[in-house]
């Protein structure tokens, strides 16, 4: 239940994002992130909130070990 | 074969382990270290890390899977809710299959309780919206990541005037029970690898207490393979160097002060109280209940009822596995009388639990 995942913002409206990992989309809010987050940015998303922002390369690499070690279960 | 074979970046994770090798080469004593967060156990499972470690590196899990810690007398409490007519139970999928005194959630929803799992407490409060005749209860459990979440549900059910959303409350705050458990003599702590996600949120600052008391090495490590490796060199290396100092090494996510706005948030809703931890008993000051302004939204408050007497698990270690003292091998109903499928206590629950992912990767 841990388990943060980054995930892409494709969409933000009323301080609300639509992000996506693997073509599943989520809402996330970002309520607890003070600095702007902007459309293509990546987040870490934990229990459908944003809680922290991390740089594209970062998140990549990140998605990529993320996807190769947890059932899609664990990452929901 | 372990996992490891298998990931991208095995030969960096590789060469990291022949480093640190060479680093405790002829070391009488190994170095023990413990790691105090559910997917960083999951990881050094799925990773076959220890195998790749040598014998002069020892890795051990503490408190860190937040289902594994909630205590019997809170799942029981769900439980006698869950019968009151009307009302729903929501949570995380973790929290179903733990075994209370004498029963589980998923045991009373098969019984005809309306209890759902939800991914976010912004769900349960979507759910309430819904549903403004039911009380709706979320059993707000987690560590520092979750509580600002919870907290920003209850902020946002005030500001819409949702008089029938609650938390059942039973956060818990870190770095205190790692310092209980560093001054342990029996554990002999000589570094933490310090949860990720959870210092996103509390930052690297927040272990210096820890550090300075404890003289206790910490480095605040990510989820990879490659991550956790590093993290135990940088570990293994202040060991060497006779520091104790707070290092980030998963400085990608995790800064120096944390996330400031969601620490703020915790402080608008939550306020300190004493929590009981399985295993480690009462810890003061190491849990989060909902204070008086918005004690509207507080289940315990609000929605009262009479609770069974305590019973523990005969024959359960999960309160030594949870303090580090034993490993899930050592616990004899393992693997015999306990199995994910049938699973005597909480570390064999939820799949951040010590017991879980050994049973998993066991071979
Ligand atoms: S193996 Fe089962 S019974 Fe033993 S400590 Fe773990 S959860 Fe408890």
């Amino acid at each position: 239940m841990c388990v943060g995942v980054p995930m892409r913002v494709v969409s933000i409206e009323d301080g609300n994002a639509v992000a996506e990992i693997d073509g599943v989309k989520r809402e996330a809010s970002l309520m607890l992130l003070a600095d702007e987050v902007q459309v293509g940015d990546f987040i870490i998303v934990h229990a459908g909130f944003a809680i922290s922002r991390l740089d594209e390369e970062d998140a990549r690499e990140t998605i990529a070990m993320m996807r190769e070690a947890f059932a899609p279960e664990d990452m929901a | 074969m372990n996992y490891l074979d298998q990931f991208q970046d095995r030969n960096v994770v590789r060469g990291l382990a022949d480093r640190i090798a060479q680093l405790t080469a002829g070391r009488a004593a190994p170095m023990t270290f413990m790691e105090v967060c559910g997917t960083h156990t999951m990881a050094i499972s799925r990773y076959g890390i220890r195998s790749i470690l040598p014998s002069q590196v020892r890795l051990i899990s503490g408190p860190g899977c937040p289902v594994c810690v909630t205590p019997n007398s809170y799942i029981d409490r769900a439980v006698a809710m869950c019968r009151i007519p009307g009302i729903i139970i929501t949570t995380f999928g973790d929290m179903m299959r733990v075994p209370g005194s004498s029963s589980s959630l998923m045991e009373q929803r098969a019984k005809g309780a309306d209890i759902r799992t939800v991914y976010s407490p912004l769900d349960a409060m979507a759910l309430a919206a819904k549903n403004r005749d039911r009380q709706v209860v979320f059993l707000g459990v987690g560590f520092e990541t979750t509580a600002p979440a919870i907290a920003g549900s209850i902020l946002t059910a005030a500001r819409q005037g949702l008089d029938n959303y609650f938390v059942l409350a039973s956060h818990k705050v870190m770095p205190k029970p790692m310092e209980i458990l560093a001054a342990d003599p029996e554990l002999k702590i000589d570094g933490y690898i310090c949860p990720a996600h959870v210092s996103a949120i509390i930052g690297g600052n927040a272990y210096r207490p820890l550090v300075e008391n404890q003289h206790v090495p910490c480095v605040v490590t990510g989820f990879e393979p490659t991550d956790i490796m590093q993290g135990v060199e940088m570990l293994v290396r202040q060991v060497l160097e006779g520091v104790s100092r707070v290092e980030i090494q998963y400085s990608r996510v995790v800064s120096w002060d944390g996330n400031k706005k969601a620490q703020e948030i915790i402080a608008q809703v939550f306020t300190p109280c004493d929590a009981q931890w399985r295993g480690m008993g009462t810890i003061p000051g190491t849990g989060l209940e909902i204070n008086d302004a918005y004690a509207a939204f507080d289940a315990q408050k609000a929605i009262p009822v009479e609770v069974e007497e305590l019973q523990e698990h005969a024959g359960c270690l999960c309160g030594e596995i949870l303090k580090g003292k034993i490993a899930p091998s050592d616990c004899p109903l393992f693997g015999t009388t306990c199995t994910p499928e049938a699973p005597v206590g909480a570390c064999m629950v939820s799949s951040e639990g010590s017991c879980a992912a050994a049973y998993k990767y066991m071979n």
